[in-house]
């Protein structure tokens, strides 16, 4: 049996959630980039508020602990002019037995409009959107490992805002990138995006054969990987993974597929980089290239803001 | 329900209808004459039978009843849910006559106590006749043997870890050594304990989802241990739900070297692979994970051509609240003991196979499987799956020309999610006999 019809997308093709960037017809995706565009100025002004979402409720259903990209969610609603609630559910109801559509049926009863919602398993954001009342709105702030597509919409805004044109580029997407949903959304938005050559760079263990399926080349050798490069997305290492089974240490990560100056200078001599954050220094990333004239991993978190407006301001527009 | 109130010695007489006994290659229209619960004549009556009953079976087919080799009715662990009694009443339903049901419960059927407590309450239903597996280890734990000896008295047809991997190689040739001592069928779902830990196939689908994958290796490392042991300690092994292509290669040589195994595939396995779980489709998890197409067209050839024993239901009834949750969190597991017999007349259509070779899959084959055992009947009714004179009158009657689109919560089992629901298939079952009594009766029910 075919799988239903993509349930982020009502039947104009007009996003009402946002789950995954996997699907998401092009113009969708320059339509919030061109909006977060607008947004980028609200932020720069004295009064950082525009009305679009006043009157309603945003509810941050965070079941994995997340304190960065909560608050640039809380930041984005807020300077939408919505009510913000905070619920840090891996502390709360679900520690006292309440299953997942439980505490989703008793928020929904609250009069929530829109759910953003960041969860371990992957999946859960589509459960929660199914059950879910059907005038509320769904955004997926990250779940297991699937996706995280406002990370790969900001992502994609980063590399528009430096390189202009996706046609010509060579990205590279360096470290643990089979456990990473920034991946996989920055990868179906690259894909999506028309960007010629994405290269999934990192041990076996970590990069899979299987990701060739997905339309990256994959690459085992860093120098090989980032070789030419115009965008180098490195990945953040987590701190579980750092010993054992997938990797012998974390300082054996840093020799082998660390970003040090000197193999970005392999790169294009104007190449970015990118990193979702929070970065381990000396694991996934030198100092001395987070921090150098080619990273740009703090305006990555301006734009963050500007683009995760852009998304509940369109999402909160369109009906089922 | 009609069956309490008939006699053994009522005698039966099914008129019209096409009957066919896939152990005999026996296809051919004629009536089924029934006393003291064995069929006593097929083509024509005996002109001296004088029947208390007669079943109008025009247009329809007379089967032997189905016999399934693996179907969860959760008992012990349900009985407050009255779980036996649904999930009996849905392998009659479903044409099933023989249910033979892992011991993976609540505690696991590992003391003799609990394996005739069970039985007892089975035949007290009157439907289905059920035939445990005992757990091979003590709680499924691996370490320590069950009394197997005692356990085949009290009723067990063979030997089984269900879906807990024995981690220990040493126990396990162990168990094999000890199984083979009497007789006795060890039955192993080949899975690596460690790389069989995911909760889809390992491929193209579950790196995009982001679920963890469970590699072919899992499988086929496991079928190579068997293998070794099997060669070592003779025991006759029968495989649980083989999932890949690579697996089905391996049981195949295995087959042609003579080895004393046999396998079965489940239904679930036979018709879908992992594209259909769609968007986190939770009625998609399954144990083992749905593989791609050119597994399951691997699954489809070797069920046609012998390599593969038996087809299965795989029945695991799972409540709303354990299947409501995120894929990986969701209890793996389908109900199916009433789609059987439908999904496999529809893999009998779309593989052009003749109903009589397809039907062979869920009544004799599985039939002889069973009767390879301790006292050279397995502990099981002679003539179970076949329809013959001086058999047992176990059968199921159904309208093959039927169409029907299945609907979850209008089924007998309490187990409401299956990856079918909505399917248009063919054949309905409108009667199932057990032992020469009415155990089903669509126009009744």
């Amino acid at each position: 049996m075919l799988a239903r019809n993509n349930p982020q997308l009502n039947r104009h093709e007009e996003l009402i959630h946002l789950l995954s960037i996997e699907g998401l017809p092009q113009p969708v995706l320059h339509h919030i980039l061109d909006t977060a565009g607008t947004f980028l100025s609200v932020n720069e002004r004295e009064v950082k508020k525009v009305p679009l979402l006043r009157g309603k409720s945003v509810f941050n259903l965070f079941f994995e602990n997340s304190t960065r990209t909560r608050t640039t969610f809380e930041i984005a609603a807020k300077r939408l002019s919505a009510d913000v609630i905070n619920l840090d559910i891996a502390r709360s109801s679900t520690a006292k037995g309440e299953s997942l559509l439980d505490t989703i049926a008793n928020l929904s009863a609250m009069h929530a409009d829109m759910f953003v919602v960041r969860h371990g398993e992957s999946g859960a954001p589509y459960l929660i959107a199914q059950h879910c009342a059907p005038h509320v709105h769904v955004v997926n702030a990250g779940d297991g490992r699937h996706a995280h597509p406002t990370q790969g919409l900001l992502d994609m805004y980063t590399i528009r805002h430096y390189k202009r044109d996706f046609r010509n580029l060579v990205v590279a997407v360096v470290g643990d990138i089979v456990h990473s949903r920034v991946a996989r959304s920055d990868i179906h938005a690259l894909t999506t995006l028309g960007v010629p050559e994405i290269r999934a760079v990192g041990p076996k263990t970590l990069v899979p054969s299987d990701l060739k399926e997905m339309g990256v080349r994959v690459c085992h050798d860093m120098s090989e990987g980032i070789r030419g490069a115009d965008v180098i997305i490195m990945l953040r290492l987590q701190n579980e993974r750092m010993s054992g089974a997938m990797l012998p240490s974390a300082g054996e990560f840093f020799k082998t597929y660390g970003l040090t100056a000197e193999k970005l200078a392999l790169a294009k001599p104007d190449a970015i980089v990118m990193h979702p954050g929070p970065i381990n220094r000396g694991v996934e990333i030198d100092s001395a290239v987070a921090d150098g004239t080619q990273s740009v991993i703090l305006p990555q978190v301006t734009f963050g803001i500007a683009v995760r407006m852009a998304v509940m301001s369109i999402i909160a527009g369109n009906t089922p | 329900m009609t069956t309490n109130t008939q006699r053994a010695g009522q005698r039966l007489l099914i008129t019209g209808g096409r009957v066919v006994d896939p152990a005999s290659a026996h296809d051919a229209p004629g009536d089924v004459a029934i006393a003291d619960g064995r069929v006593v004549a097929i083509g024509a009556r005996p002109a001296d039978f004088a029947p208390d009953r007669t079943l109008d079976a025009r247009g329809l087919v007379v089967l032997p009843g189905l016999v399934d080799l693996a179907a969860r009715l959760r008992e012990p662990g349900h009985e407050h849910e009255r779980m036996l009694e649904s999930e009996m009443a849905a392998a009659v339903a479903g044409g099933v006559t023989s249910v033979i049901c892992p011991p993976d419960t609540e505690p696991v059927l590992d003391e003799p106590g609990l394996v005739q407590m069970l039985k007892y309450r089975a035949s007290g239903l009157h439907l289905a006749r059920l035939y445990p597996l005992g757990a091979l280890t003590r709680g499924l734990a691996g370490d320590t043997l069950t009394e197997m000896a005692e356990l085949t008295e009290a009723g067990c047809v063979g030997f089984s870890q269900a879906d807990v991997a024995l981690k220990d190689t040493l126990v396990l040739h162990r168990a094999l050594q000890y199984a083979a001592t009497f007789g006795c069928t060890v039955w192993l779902r080949p899975s690596d304990a460690y790389l069989g830990g995911g909760v889809a196939a390992k491929g193209a689908l579950a790196t995009r989802m982001g679920l963890s994958g469970v590699p072919v290796l899992a499988e086929t490392i496991a079928l190579a241990t068997i293998f070794e042991l099997v060669r070592d300690t003779g025991a006759r092994v029968h495989l649980c739900r083989l999932s890949s292509a690579a697996g089905i290669e391996m049981v195949r040589r295995a087959r042609a070297e003579g080895l004393p195994v046999t396998s079965d595939v489940s239904v679930n396995h036979l018709h879908l692979t992992d594209i259909d779980i769609g968007y986190f489709n939770a009625s998609m998890r399954l144990t083992p994970p749905l593989r791609q197409q050119r597994d399951r067209d691997a699954i489809r050839a070797a069920l046609a051509d012998g390599t593969v024993d038996a087809l299965v239901s795989d029945h695991t009834p799972v409540d709303k609240d354990a299947k409501n949750l995120p894929f990986a969190e969701a209890e793996p597991g389908a109900t199916g003991l009433e789609l059987l017999l439908s999904l496999t007349l529809h893999w009998a259509a779309a593989a052009g196979l003749p109903w009589i070779q397809a039907l062979a899959a869920v009544t004799s084959a599985p039939a002889r499987i069973l009767s390879h055992g301790p006292g050279g009947d397995g502990g099981v009714v002679p003539g179970a799956g076949t329809l013959a004179v001086g058999g047992p009158a176990d059968l199921c009657v159904f309208d093959p020309e039927t169409r029907w689109t299945v609907n979850a919560a209008a089924l007998r089992s309490q187990g409401k999610h299956t990856p079918f629901s909505g399917y248009e298939l063919p054949g309905r079952v409108r009667y199932t006999l057990v032992g020469g009594s009415v155990a089903f009766d669509a126009g009744a029910a």
